[in-house]
């Protein structure tokens, strides 16, 4: 049976039924700078810090309406961590934006000890990450923060499937009032998710019978027009289940796909440390789970190119996620 | 400040005793770093007793002052202080670096009354206690932020950076105590990396600075003092010459004691050491309240 569409916005439903595109988009930076605006409406005690990259991480508009509860730390990724920690041990509720490179990259141990092990509630937001920050090039492709934040005990990994959920999901981090990452592209991607889940719960975009999909991040799109393709050309009928939380990954949901003919992790990451591997441990406790392939860089760093260039080569688009799963289906 | 010689002289003498606790601590526990919690011991000594405003039945006090501890390695010397002080019962402090203690080997925020971060990673405190004087200054609040560093610490970067932070931001409720004992784990600073002229090096970030002798508890509480009057908007830093391993002869000065436990027989002697300088300060001032000794 063709899948059926599930938590889907009425212009995704419509694009998935009828092919007609004509969808919002917004990249997940912007929609979290929409909410933590928010957020910052309703309580006075969120603060946001930034490594010099005001503009780049979506903080504009929250500096222009609250300068005094925002606070740029210069090229200081270090500082950065260590100041909001100490802000929070204060009782505010300070959310940290840089690029994902710098921020856990640079800064991870001050993010182990300052923030995870001391239970402190800061935001760390990781903008600019995987392959999709494009022309940058390799240095500024973090395909290993989820590795890095996945080890650290208590912290919560957030990866918005598109805008409205980056706005969503900034404001339930803030209100959950414990350590959290929150993992945002540089691209914009398509407004697809209709009601974005609580922490901890995968939202089923797609409802299918032979494979299931977990994606995550801004792989939701391509995940999306994988499974058109692999309907279209080998009736193939694919789940997507979209997983917005890397940590905790939502074990019900993961039993539920574990039940597929086969499933697939998607992410713009490496698959040593990320989504993958997070599912892979879930589904290593089911008797009779489907086997699983990991798609996303394997094992390599990135390079320069338009986001879409390198997604094809790392067989991340609709093409190259078809073709593996009918490869895997074969085998 | 007026004090009486009978307090100044009872300072002298708990300095005495603590140093006793950190030795048997270490000992008891067999590992730890007693060279630079002897160092600082009289920086932390003073600055509770004299300047913090704090209340050990309240910890967490919303007014009180907060103190970081940066160089988290030395916390034997912290833990000595907060019992003294009555945070916890001293019984507790042979517990250190057990399974299950609250004391653990570098410290833990949340653990136990008292302690306000975790360190030990070196520079990551300095970053932390330039965020609580962020927090205070945005928030109006009154009460002050006090930080000791080590000065091996200031190899890290990251310690740089957060003197930028402090200076830019205008932190003058920050003042930071920089235990300048000459020494860190593998040698003399001067030879590992060489700090050079720090007070100029602090000068030039833009912080006010003092220079003290940091065994002399007078000179210590007139520094904090004159920074908890001055209403300077620069951060404040005490460089604090202290000498590690101070008060125990065989330690003084020397390397090896900056991470390394005594034996049971070294115990013993530094103990005695000890003993004997604590009874002959207290005689000392006992015979001078009598007016035979001038």
């Amino acid at each position: 049976m063709k899948p059926r569409p599930r938590n889907l916005t009425d212009a995704a439903k419509k694009w998935w039924l009828t092919g007609k595109e004509s969808l919002q988009r917004e990249a997940t930076r912007q929609g979290f700078g929409r909410g933590i605006v928010a957020a910052a409406k309703q309580d006075e005690r969120v603060y946001a810090l930034t490594a010099d990259l005001k503009g780049s991480t979506g903080l504009s508009a929250f500096a222009e309406r609250y300068p005094k509860r925002f606070v740029d730390v210069g090229v200081a990724e270090q500082s950065l961590a260590g100041i909001a920690a100490g802000m929070a041990s204060e009782g505010l509720k300070p959310v940290m934006a840089s690029f994902a490179v710098f921020s856990p990259g640079r800064n991870w141990d001050f993010i182990r000890t300052q923030i995870a092990y001391s239970r402190l509630p800061v935001i760390i937001v990781g903008s600019h990450a995987g392959l999709a920050t494009g022309e940058d090039g390799a240095t500024h492709q973090a395909l290993e923060d989820v590795a890095l934040m996945r080890s650290l005990p208590g912290m919560t990994i957030l990866s918005p499937g598109d805008g409205n959920e980056a706005a969503f999901l900034i404001r339930a981090a803030i209100k959950k009032g414990k350590p959290a990452y929150l993992r945002l592209a540089r691209e914009k991607t398509p407004q697809l998710i209709k009601r974005p889940a609580l922490i901890g719960k995968g939202s089923w975009l797609l409802e299918g019978d032979d494979v299931c999909i977990i994606t995550t991040g801004s792989m939701a799109f391509p995940a999306l027009e994988a499974a058109k393709r692999l309907w279209a050309k080998h009736k193939k009928s694919a789940s997507v289940l979209h997983a917005h939380t890397i940590k905790p990954l939502d074990a019900a949901a993961l039993e539920r796909a574990g039940k597929h003919e086969l499933v697939i992790t998607l992410e713009d990451h490496d698959v040593i440390g990320g989504l993958g591997s997070a599912a892979a441990e879930l589904l290593a406790r089911e008797r009779r789970a489907a086997p699983l392939i990991r798609l996303g860089v394997n094992d390599r760093f990135g390079e320069s190119g338009t986001p879409g260039q390198l997604y094809k080569k790392h067989g991340l688009d609709a093409q190259g996620i078809s073709s593996a799963v009918m490869r895997a289906l074969r085998e | 400040m007026a004090r009486t010689a009978k307090q100044k002289d009872s300072l002298k003498e708990k300095a005495y005793e603590l140093r006793k606790d950190i030795l048997r601590m270490v000992h008891a526990a067999g590992s730890g770093h007693p060279g630079g919690s002897l160092s600082s011991i009289d920086l932390l000594l003073v600055l509770y007793e004299r300047i913090l405003k704090h209340d050990p039945e309240r910890p967490a006090w919303p007014r009180r002052d907060r103190f970081v501890l940066s160089a988290g390695h030395v916390c034997p010397a912290l833990y000595a202080v907060l019992a003294d002080q009555g945070y916890f019962p001293k019984k507790r402090l042979s517990t250190l670096r057990k399974l299950g203690s609250p004391l653990q080997g570098h410290p833990e925020l949340g653990s136990l009354p008292g302690i306000e971060n975790s360190s030990g990673p070196l520079g990551q405190g300095y970053a932390f206690a330039v965020g609580k004087a962020m927090a205070a200054k945005l928030q109006k609040k009154k009460w002050k932020t006090y930080c000791l560093a080590s000065d091996g610490e200031h190899d890290e970067g990251a310690v740089w950076e957060a003197a930028q932070e402090a200076a830019h931001h205008n932190l003058g409720n920050l003042c930071v105590i920089i235990d300048r004992n000459d020494i860190q784990i593998s040698g003399r600073t001067t030879d590992v990396l060489d700090l050079k002229d720090l007070k100029r090096k602090y000068k030039a970030f833009g912080w006010k600075t003092v220079e003290i002798d940091g065994h002399n508890h007078r000179l210590i509480e007139d520094a904090l003092t004159y920074f908890t009057y001055q209403q300077d908007d620069k951060p404040f830093c005490i460089i604090a010459h202290t000498t590690i391993g101070k008060g125990v002869t065989f330690m003084e000065n020397n390397p090896l004691w900056h991470g390394k436990a005594l034996d049971d027989e070294e115990l013993a002697q530094a103990l005695r050491e000890l003993d004997r300088k604590q009874r002959a300060k207290h005689l000392k001032r006992l015979l001078r309240s009598k007016g035979v000794l001038r």
